[in-house]
């Protein structure tokens, strides 16, 4: 249904980004590739928003390469930590977003309510986005990303500012994302979630991706030091 | 001494018809200058707001400056364009109602502009990443900038409308102040003051603000409704 | 989407309605540069009604002073120049900017002052002996200093009475503004001024002020009406302009000159067959 090229695998080389001489990045050689989820972790100041926008093409990094083995930006999309929503209906955040990707005029409408439908969000279709709580803006913001039939979706930390009960929704909505076979790659603080969605994880510290590891072995048996210090709740920097 | 509010309710109930031809005018008069100014300097701006180009700060500073363009000035410069005289004499526009609105409309656009210009680049700092990642283009974020700060555009509307509808020097040069023609409300209160009927020139003066102030009142009211029910 | 929006197409007609209404407005006109003496006593408000049933022609006039009102007539931008101030009519003239001078009427100027008098010049009939007065008591004057035609006949008197009140020092207030402007300023600083008749019956702020010198012949303010040169201007309304000018100095339009009063007093006088 998505179509036989898929844009996966994405290949990051020796990337590294440096603001005002500060690295933020450093020397990133990763591999993400169709499959499970993968959670990027990692203390505050690590990386791991900066690395999701370096994948989504956001930022560009200063050294090394970002590539995917088929060249598109119409097939990746990106949540925000906080999503801006237009000052406009729900239905019409959607719309909008729909007519950038290109979607035609006539189409928008149907797919609109289609996805307002399949996220539950039917009822508040005409409410003011900026007027819904959280928990719905944060799914409202997904749906939109998914809107835009992605293979691959990045989520920078969706649930740090909810409640567990919208948590919860929002894990559920991207379980089922995962399972349609969409690509995964969501930073989160939360060990808890990162158990409950990962397939793999990625460490950052300091601006180094330091393991890529299988979730259930990241969390029994850590690679590096930082990874365990990182696991049981020690400071890291 | 004189109660000017007598005089501005004996004005108002009088049905005169010059007085009606008068305040019909300045609306019109105003309304349509607004409306161009609009047009082009909501784009406009919001372009100037979001994208980067070399002298952006220059065109910035100028912009700024226009803001506080003499009207005696502009007037000046329409009435030399459109002096049969002038560059653009063949026309025929001087001393009409359209070099009004040509004229208020060069002392508005850069207010609108400007404020258009504020108000965009500071919702694009908001935006922007957001508005990349979902595939818009600089240009393309433009209208959906320009709505998403309707109600503070509104502001920037507001004031280019008072600084046009307030406006006397630059309308009587390129106007002419003709009876029935293209008097509008400043320049029959101008007209007035000098033939000493202060009472009268401070009654019109009274219903000009009224309508000024119905007018912010309505738009006021209208963007919060919009802002309660549409967020 | 917001490009269709039906609220959006509404206004951009209204918006198109309010821009093309004044090219409903009447089609058959002519512009005519004149004084504000002329505008503001509601001399052209009694006229041109009386000319537009007649022939239809409707009359715009654009009050300034008679120095920028033959600026009006030079750069094209009037048909008709219905000035005050002879010498520089005839500089008009000669210079090939109009076509020919048609003296029209008359009225006079007065000299207005406070009820105190500090000059003792109320009741003169001697103008010039009255300037020597005021500039003697250095007592205020407010000039229009606009390049009026008031303004050039009170210089002219100035030199008459062989004075020159620029370098006399601070009685002397320029305006730089029109008569009823002048006359405001005069009324609250209670100062003399100069002003025509017309305006001073019609301007209502007098304050303190009072008429002290009238009478004199040389306060005569004779008016004249040109056309502007079609030569010069080739969208001039040559047939409608000299229509209005034939009808001002024809009987008729003389006696509905004549028949204009403020207050039952007569402000103009008809003189198109003097000089």
């Amino acid at each position: 249904m998505r179509g036989p090229a898929s844009i996966l695998p994405l290949q990051l080389r020796n990337v590294g980004l440096a603001i005002r001489d500060r690295d933020l990045l450093r020397q990133i050689d990763v591999e993400l590739s169709a499959g499970a989820p993968t959670m990027i972790m990692g203390p505050n100041g690590a990386g791991k928003s900066l690395f999701l926008r370096v994948c989504h093409g956001l930022i560009a990094p200063t050294s090394g390469s970002v590539e995917w083995s088929v060249p598109s930006t119409r097939a990746q999309a990106m949540v925000m930590q906080r999503p801006v929503l237009l000052r406009r209906s729900a239905r019409a955040n959607l719309v909008h977003a729909l007519a950038l990707a290109g979607t035609p005029r006539a189409a928008r409408g149907a797919r609109a309510d289609e996805v307002l439908e399949r996220f539950g969000l039917t009822d508040i279709a005409q409410r003011p986005a900026r007027l819904l709580s959280g928990g719905e803006q944060q799914r409202l913001a997904i749906a939109r990303a998914w809107a835009l039939a992605p293979q691959v979706l990045f989520l920078d930390e969706p649930t740090s500012a909810l409640d567990p009960g919208a948590t919860r929704a929002v894990e559920d909505i991207i379980r089922a994302i995962a399972a349609e076979g969409v690509k995964i790659a969501m930073a989160t603080h939360d060990i808890g979630q990162a158990r409950r969605l990962g397939g793999e994880v990625l460490f950052f510290h300091s601006g180094r991706l330091l393991e890529k590891t299988p979730a259930p072995r990241f969390f029994e048996h850590p690679q590096t030091q930082e990874a365990a210090a990182y696991l049981r709740g020690d400071l890291l920097w | 001494m004189f109660d000017p509010f007598a005089a501005a309710l004996h004005v108002m109930t009088s049905g005169d018809p010059e007085f009606i031809r008068i305040v019909l005018l300045s609306l019109q008069v105003t309304l349509s200058a607004l409306l161009i100014a609009a047009v082009i300097g909501l784009p406009l701006g919001a372009l100037i707001g979001i994208a980067r180009f070399p002298g952006r700060s220059a065109v910035i500073i100028v912009l700024n400056t226009f803001m506080g363009l003499p009207p005696v000035v502009a007037g000046l410069l329409i009435y030399l364009m459109l002096s049969r005289s002038g560059p653009l004499g063949p026309l025929g526009l001087l001393f009409t109602p359209t070099a009004m609105i040509i004229v208020q409309t060069l002392l508005i656009l850069p207010i609108v502009a400007s404020l258009t210009r504020q108000v965009v680049e500071d919702l694009w700092a908001d935006y922007e990443e957001q508005l990349r990642s979902l595939g818009s283009s600089r240009l393309r974020a433009v209208p959906t900038l320009l709505w998403d700060g309707r109600y503070s555009l509104v502001t920037a509307l507001l004031a280019g409308f008072g600084r046009a509808s307030a406006e006397v020097g630059a309308v009587m040069i390129v106007g002419g102040n003709i009876a029935g023609y293209t008097r509008v409300m400043t320049t029959a209160i101008a007209l007035e003051t000098g033939k000493g009927d202060l009472a009268l020139a401070l009654a019109l003066g009274i219903i000009l603000m009224g309508m000024t102030l119905m007018l912010n009142a309505g738009a006021f009211g209208i963007a919060r409704l919009a802002q309660r029910v549409g967020g | 989407m917001k490009m269709f929006n039906p609220k959006a197409i509404l206004a951009g007609a209204f918006a198109l309605g309010i821009l093309a209404a004044p090219a409903l407005a009447q089609d058959r006109f002519i512009t005519v540069a004149s004084t504000t003496s002329t505008e503001q006593s509601g001399l052209f408000g009694h006229l041109l009604p009386i000319f537009r049933d007649k022939t239809g022609i409707d009359v715009r006039v654009i009050a300034q002073g008679t120095g920028q009102a033959l600026k009006t007539g030079e750069n094209g931008d009037a048909d008709v120049v219905f000035v005050h101030d002879k010498a520089s009519e005839e500089k008009f003239v000669a210079s090939g900017a109009g076509v020919r001078r048609f003296p029209v009427m008359y009225n006079d100027f007065v000299i207005v002052g406070p009820k105190s008098d500090p000059a003792g010049v109320k009741g003169s009939k001697d103008v010039a002996a009255s300037l020597k007065k005021i500039a003697g008591a250095k007592a205020p004057f407010a000039s229009r200093g606009d390049d009026s035609g008031t303004h050039k006949a009170e210089l002219r008197l100035w030199k008459l009475a062989g004075l020159d009140p620029a370098s006399g020092g601070d009685w002397y207030k320029s305006t730089g503004s029109g008569m009823g402007p002048t006359l405001n300023t005069a009324s609250s600083m209670n100062a003399y001024a100069l002003t025509d008749r017309a305006t001073w019956l019609s301007f209502k702020n007098r304050g303190d002020l009072e008429i002290s010198v009238e009478g004199d012949d040389r306060l005569f303010n004779q008016y004249g009406v040109i056309l502007v040169n079609p030569d010069k201007h080739a969208h001039v309304k040559k047939a409608d302009g000299q229509a209005f000018i034939d009808w001002l100095v024809s009987p008729e339009g003389q006696k509905a000159i004549a028949e204009f009063k403020i207050g039952g007093e007569q402000l103009f006088f008809p003189s198109a067959n003097a000089s």
